[in-house]
């Protein structure tokens, strides 16, 4: 008869056993995993670093914001209620309001940002979608499944950032050219930046990296000879609102960096 | 059986009533579907084949569309390996609709035979005519 002592230590075993055969057998599934014809890209853990001192003018902002815009069939709708936008500008007081000050100087104010989901490591909106429609993958990007979303926007209410925008009506109609290669949205559903993951796969830097000439590096932020963290570990950085726990992935360079005394 | 004929007639007239569909529409099918494969990415085949055998497309489309729909944006499975060992980009715009560019006369010709409606439109293919 096996006492109690042996019995524990035996299922301990087979419970350690197993967990290591499941895991052996779950990395199989994911092995190499590319598209034909392509290279994907894959991180750790994806992050953004924008200067801000390379968008010279409104213009370049836009013009970016025009180009993932267009890239990603997000329509043109001209009224503030229901306006859909994944990266857009704003200017100093609501990129960094807790940095709000009446001394500000009048250059800092007048400074335009290009604003985008800042994937964050702690999503707020991942944390209330009550179906899981918005969720975080292993890659650090904060995906939304758009056949789950019921349209409920507590996200859009616990995102901090703003970066959620409703579909209050068909997009279609609101759209120029319909770009065939990526979905367009649907009446109900949230959407959001993607940090271009299907660009990604495919072995493509984001639209906006791509179209800012620069002024947008995108990379792996767990990777320390990553471009993304050469510019970090070279200048000094800001990331929005990060008192409130939410680890924001996108950073901010203000000064341009340099050798500036 | 208390008035036994009249509940007799009554159940016979109801069952008419009630299976009357099938008596009106007997010997009148509808045509089935006619299917194109006429669209320009196709006639550029050599080996005109899909992903799978025509038969298993055929009915297990939907839920080879579901399986495709989670493992690409929720597991970031981005191949499909079909059961004759090629591989394919999964995604709806840029691999099925690549070749099956002609709505009307392929997808909906039998959606509409069977009536069914599939929400896919509202997001995917929007860049092809309907």
């Amino acid at each position: 008869m096996m006492n109690r002592r042996d019995f524990l230590k035996i299922m301990a075993s087979l419970g350690i056993g197993s967990a290591l055969v499941l895991e052996g057998i779950d990395r199989i599934g994911t092995a190499a995993d590319t598209i034909p014809g392509s290279k994907n890209l894959q991180a750790g853990h994806w992050g953004m670093v924008i200067d801000v001192s390379k968008f010279k003018t409104p213009e370049d902002i836009q013009r970016v914001a025009a180009a993932c815009h267009k890239y990603h069939n997000v329509p043109e709708i001209n009224d503030p209620q229901h306006e859909i936008k994944w990266i857009w500008q704003e200017d100093f007081e609501h990129t960094f309001a807790e940095l709000e000050s009446e001394y500000l100087s009048e250059k800092v104010k007048q400074m335009q940002f290009p604003v985008l989901c800042n994937h964050c490591e702690n999503p707020a909106c991942v944390r209330v979608c009550p179906t899981q429609a918005t969720f975080k993958r292993p890659d650090g990007i904060v995906a939304m499944d758009y056949h789950r979303c019921i349209g409920c926007r507590y996200c859009m209410a616990a995102c901090p950032y703003g970066a959620r925008s409703f579909n209050f009506f068909d997009p279609r109609p609101y759209i120029e050219e319909i770009n065939s290669a990526v979905p367009t949205r649907t009446k109900g559903v949230v959407e959001k930046c993607t940090f271009c993951m299907e660009r990604l796969d495919k072995g493509q830097q984001p639209v906006c990296a791509e179209a800012s000439g620069g002024a947008i590096i995108f990379g792996d932020l767990s990777d320390p000879d990553s471009p993304v963290r050469k510019v970090l570990r070279d200048n000094f950085f800001l990331r929005r609102k990060v008192e409130l726990g939410t680890g924001p992935s996108v950073y901010y360079i203000i000064g341009g960096g340099g050798s500036n005394a | 059986m208390y008035n036994g004929g009249k509940i007799i007639t009554g159940l016979i007239i109801f069952a008419l009533i009630i299976t009357a569909p099938f008596w009106l529409n007997i010997g009148q099918a509808d045509e089935p579907p006619e299917i194109s494969l006429d669209t320009p990415v196709i006639n550029q085949l050599s080996e005109k084949e899909c992903i799978e055998s025509a038969e298993f497309m055929r009915s297990q489309h939907p839920q080879l569309l579901n399986d495709w729909r989670d493992q690409v944006v929720r597991e970031g499975k981005t191949v499909y390996t079909s059961s004759s060992g090629k591989e394919y980009q999964i995604s709806l715009d840029n691999t099925c609709l690549q070749c099956h560019s002609n709505r009307s006369e392929f997808c909906d010709a039998c959606h509409a035979y069977t009536s069914v409606d599939p929400y896919c439109w509202d997001c995917h293919g929007g860049g092809i005519a309907k």
